[in-house]
């Protein structure tokens, strides 16, 4: 999908995403000439479909994990599914959570869990935060374009 | 007075999103995955109930013996029976880098199957809007089947095995994600409604490109009555590979591994 300014006769790039966490997705589009912007709504089924795809409206600013879409959509799931490498030496020491953001982690199921903790890492880790808190998930969140997790 | 619009082939400028950029990277993600094995086949049959699981396990598990490197893709996602066919652990899971490690199960042969990752006695059911699930899950579904392509560290392989459900349409997706479309081996048994289920997924799989290596002919000699072998062979000009009786010999595995 794409969005046209018709007054400039410009395509609007895309400005910000924001999943308000009920299924929906809001996405602000912006024409590069006059500033003019606009919002995309999306209902939950719509939302759903896109997700299905694997793909993310605004791009995507982390890789995709293995099994991504599986892991993220997948309702019945073991919890013990996967073996999590809980610091790979590679990639350097994982950052600290604050009790409420692991409180917040311990919520999401377990067959997912892991998967969601990696990105939330790899997320402060590419941003150097040093601690991950509950905000910080809630802007990864929103900028990832992680809806659900 | 109509606005003047250009259409959506006509907008160029670079776009943050890039949707179909994303979709083509996955593609490329299972064209990668894919270049060391030396051949997909396709275990198909267009009607359920006649043996392609178990025909899959047992040839996957005769060219396991023989020393061929082979996979087995559980392409049945919610009715997953490769993984207890094939005696795999139950072990967790790994990741390594950018892919899952599939299970070595009997004889050597790798798998991957929603039976390993799903809970036991649940149903695959998938988070979201269930009052219209059914437009989406469909899409879901094919995106499991591009991840258990993709994202499955399966090395490089002789064949890579991927056992279908009854039906056309998940070897159309297996179809659309492939390079190329797979080799296809075809399940039946001997009964005329076999053979009129199993017929049009042979023309589907035709009017695919996809090669047809043969015909396996599963529970003859037992109740079910009927020439279904002989007359798709005779229609799509593809050999009957094998008869196999209720309970075939270890022997005919071997026989049938050798002609694939």
């Amino acid at each position: 999908m794409k969005f046209l300014c018709v007054e400039c006769d410009r395509q609007m790039t895309f400005e910000e995403r924001q999943l308000p966490g009920d299924g929906t997705l809001a996405v602000a589009f912006v024409c590069p000439k006059c500033g003019r912007k606009v919002a995309m709504l999306t209902n939950p089924m719509e939302t759903q479909l896109v997700s299905s795809l694997g793909v993310v409206v605004g791009g995507r600013t982390v890789p995709e994990q293995p099994l991504e879409a599986v892991r993220g959509s997948v309702a019945t799931g073991r919890a013990d599914a996967f073996h999590e490498d809980e610091a790979p030496a590679a990639k350097g020491a994982w950052p600290k959570w604050t009790p409420e953001a692991q409180e917040r982690l311990g919520r999401v199921p377990g067959f997912v869990r892991g998967m969601v903790k990696r990105i939330y890492s790899e997320y402060a880790r590419d941003h150097g935060i040093p601690e991950i808190t509950v905000a910080v998930m809630d802007t990864a969140r929103t900028e990832l374009g992680l809806e659900g997790m | 007075m109509p606005l003047n619009i250009r259409t959506y082939h006509d907008l160029n400028e670079p776009d943050r999103s890039g949707l179909l950029d994303q979709v083509g990277a996955q593609r490329a993600r299972v064209a990668e995955r894919m270049a060391p094995i030396g051949r997909v086949i396709a275990v198909m049959s267009g009607k359920g109930g006649v043996g392609k699981s178990f025909v899959t396990a047992n040839l996957a598990r005769a060219c396991g013996r023989t020393g061929r490197a082979v996979g087995v893709l559980d392409a049945d996602l919610n009715g997953p029976t490769a993984a207890r066919l094939l005696d795999a652990p139950r072990t967790p899971l790994t990741l390594a880098g950018d892919a899952v490690v599939p299970a070595t199960a009997a004889d050597g042969v790798r798998l991957f199957s929603m039976a390993q990752i799903l809970e036991d006695g649940h149903p695959l059911a998938f988070r979201g809007p269930q009052a219209e699930s059914f437009l989406w899950r469909g899409v879901q579904e094919a995106a499991a089947l591009r991840e258990f392509l993709a994202d499955v560290a399966w090395g490089p392989l002789d064949c890579l095995f991927v056992d279908l459900p009854p039906g056309l349409g998940r070897f159309s997706e297996l179809a659309d994600l492939l390079p190329a479309p797979p080799a296809v081996l075809t399940v039946t048994i001997p009964t005329l409604e076999s053979r009129d289920a199993v017929r049009r997924a042979l023309r589907a799989a035709v009017e695919r490109g996809a090669p047809l290596l043969g015909i396996v002919e599963n529970m003859v000699g037992g109740p079910y009555a009927g020439d279904a072998g002989d007359s798709l062979a005779q229609e799509f000009g593809t050999p009957v590979l094998a008869r196999l009786p209720f309970h075939p010999a270890v022997g005919l595995w071997a026989t049938l591994a050798g002609k694939l």
